[in-house]
């Protein structure tokens, strides 16, 4: 069984199709990134998978629970997916240690002792330890991105969702955050991740989903996709991204 | 000008001319606190109603806040003190205005009952509500959206987000309009004067009507009311540079 399976999920805004008949699956361990040009409908699928964006039709389930379904304890999906946002969305008014215990404490019911010690550790894992008690607002947005790594990872995820993580950082942070995400992936973590940054997909990607218009055009493996991309759309995409 | 007319004694009251000020001050400060108190309690569940997903709360929200500001305070005043006792059932007004009064005596020399102050708490406290939710609605909205998301993505509640994340820095984001809000409220505490409360402005009315002494009398009224905003604003820069985030550019007060 998939961890992320969806089928046929199609979204509306209004009269604006958004995502059209979507269907794609991430196994447990597999990297998944998807890719695409902006307003592709990328994001807005990667966040129909933990119920952030309501869906009309078709069916998401995760790891056997369906998403969309009404009487779907949506928190309790959630608290098992960790996620990373373009924009990091820590919570500016608490430290970087209250950011990475907060969820632990509240959703897990984690002593605060014991949340603190595994934040701790992540921190240490992503190389910030020595910023535990600073606040977001006093770290670079390199740093902040890898503090929001731990904090979704200090829930004990069984798989992680990437929105965009590396697009709002200067390019001397990039590589920072995309080591990280790839000692994850190299560790077996199930992910999806929505990102332009090709050279993350050679590395660890074990798939790629090229959207467009809001349709999944390319689902295929890596090799296949920067191999030989059947659609002239992935074609004239990769071209663009690629040779600059 | 003759200062020392506030030493002379008052014909009522037992006390002099300044007592008749202090009174009034004190009840000023009163009809403010008791007001502020609802007004941000009301205003608090207004505005976050006018955020939530919820259509039905959004509408009573909206219906609340429009409901209340678009009718002239004064209006309202005599709204609550002379027509809401005519428009419930009759036991209820007669309840008001003959019974209420006498359940205490209110203390410092006050020269009405606990109706009249009790009509002009809810009017200004429910009227400055209304204006209290927009600050509390705006200091909300104005959060990036991402927020909300990253505290449900972690699998807390939605009202789990609110309390933990959304609200912490709304309120710090609105303590600036908030305290113009107060210094209105307490400002506009003068208003209660047409319903018989005797707060500071009616009392410099009663001492100028019965000294002739209007300059000396409304002189120190105003230098009083300025003397408590002016101590507000201090008290609210204190609170605003305790509470500052560190780092948080959008936060004046910081470092």
């Amino acid at each position: 069984m998939a961890m992320i399976e969806i089928r046929n999920v199609s979204k509306w805004y209004g009269a604006f199709q958004v995502l059209k008949d979507c269907t794609s699956r991430v196994e447990k361990g597999e990297v998944v990134v998807v890719c695409g040009p902006s307003g592709s409908g990328k994001s807005t699928l990667i966040k129909t998978v933990n119920g952030l964006e309501p869906f009309q039709q078709g069916e998401i389930v995760v790891n056997g629970t369906s998403v969309g379904a009404a009487k779907t304890n949506l928190p309790k999906v959630r608290a098992q997916i960790g996620m990373v946002f373009q924009n990091f969305e820590l919570f500016p008014h608490m430290s970087i240690t209250d950011n990475l215990t907060l969820a632990q404490v509240k959703v897990l019911g984690r002593t605060r002792e014991a949340a603190v010690e595994k934040g701790h550790k992540l921190l240490e894992r992503v190389g910030l330890l020595n910023q535990k008690d600073k606040y977001p607002g006093q770290l670079s947005g390199g740093q902040q991105q890898r503090v929001a790594i731990a904090r979704a990872l200090s829930m004990d995820p069984i798989a992680m969702l990437f929105d965009e993580p590396t697009s709002a950082l200067d390019p001397e942070m990039i590589n920072e955050v995309l080591d990280v995400m790839v000692e994850l992936a190299r560790e077996g973590m199930t992910m999806m991740v929505v990102t332009h940054e090709m050279g993350f997909a050679r590395k660890v990607a074990h798939r790629v989903v090229f959207m467009d218009h809001g349709q999944i055009v390319e689902d295929c493996t890596k090799d296949e996709f920067f191999g030989t991309p059947r659609s002239e759309r992935a074609q004239a995409f990769l071209s663009k991204i690629l040779h600059h | 000008m003759d200062w020392k007319i506030f030493l002379e004694q008052a014909p009522s009251g037992g006390m002099t001319y300044l007592g008749w000020l202090w009174s009034g001050l004190f009840w000023t400060l009163a009809v403010s606190a008791c007001a502020w108190v609802l007004a941000f309690t009301v205003g608090s569940v207004v505005g976050i109603a006018r955020t939530t997903p919820l259509a039905w709360a959004r509408a009573l929200g909206t219906a609340y806040v429009e409901l209340f500001r678009n009718i002239p305070l004064l209006v309202q005043m005599f709204l609550w003190y002379f027509v809401m006792p005519e428009v419930i059932p009759k036991a209820w007004g007669d309840w008001l205005k003959q019974d209420m009064p006498n359940l205490l005596t209110l203390p410092f020399a006050a020269q009405f009952s606990l109706w009249e102050f009790t009509a002009a708490v809810l009017c200004l406290g429910l009227y400055t509500a209304s204006r209290v939710a927009e600050q509390v609605r705006s200091g909300i909205q104005s959060l990036p959206r991402g927020q909300v998301a990253a505290g449900l993505a972690m699998g807390l509640t939605l009202p789990q987000v609110y309390r933990h994340v959304t609200l912490p820095m709304a309120y710090r984001i609105v303590i600036p309009p908030m305290t113009s809000e107060f210094l209105t409220i307490f400002k506009n505490s003068s208003t209660a004067l047409t319903i018989g409360v005797l707060e500071l402005t009616a009392q410099s009315r009663q001492i100028s009507e019965y000294t002739f002494k209007t300059f000396e009398a409304f002189t120190a009224a105003t230098l009083i009311y300025i003397v408590i905003t002016m101590t507000v604003i201090l008290l609210m820069r204190t609170l605003e540079r305790r509470v500052a985030v560190p780092g948080y550019i959008a936060q004046g007060g910081g470092h």
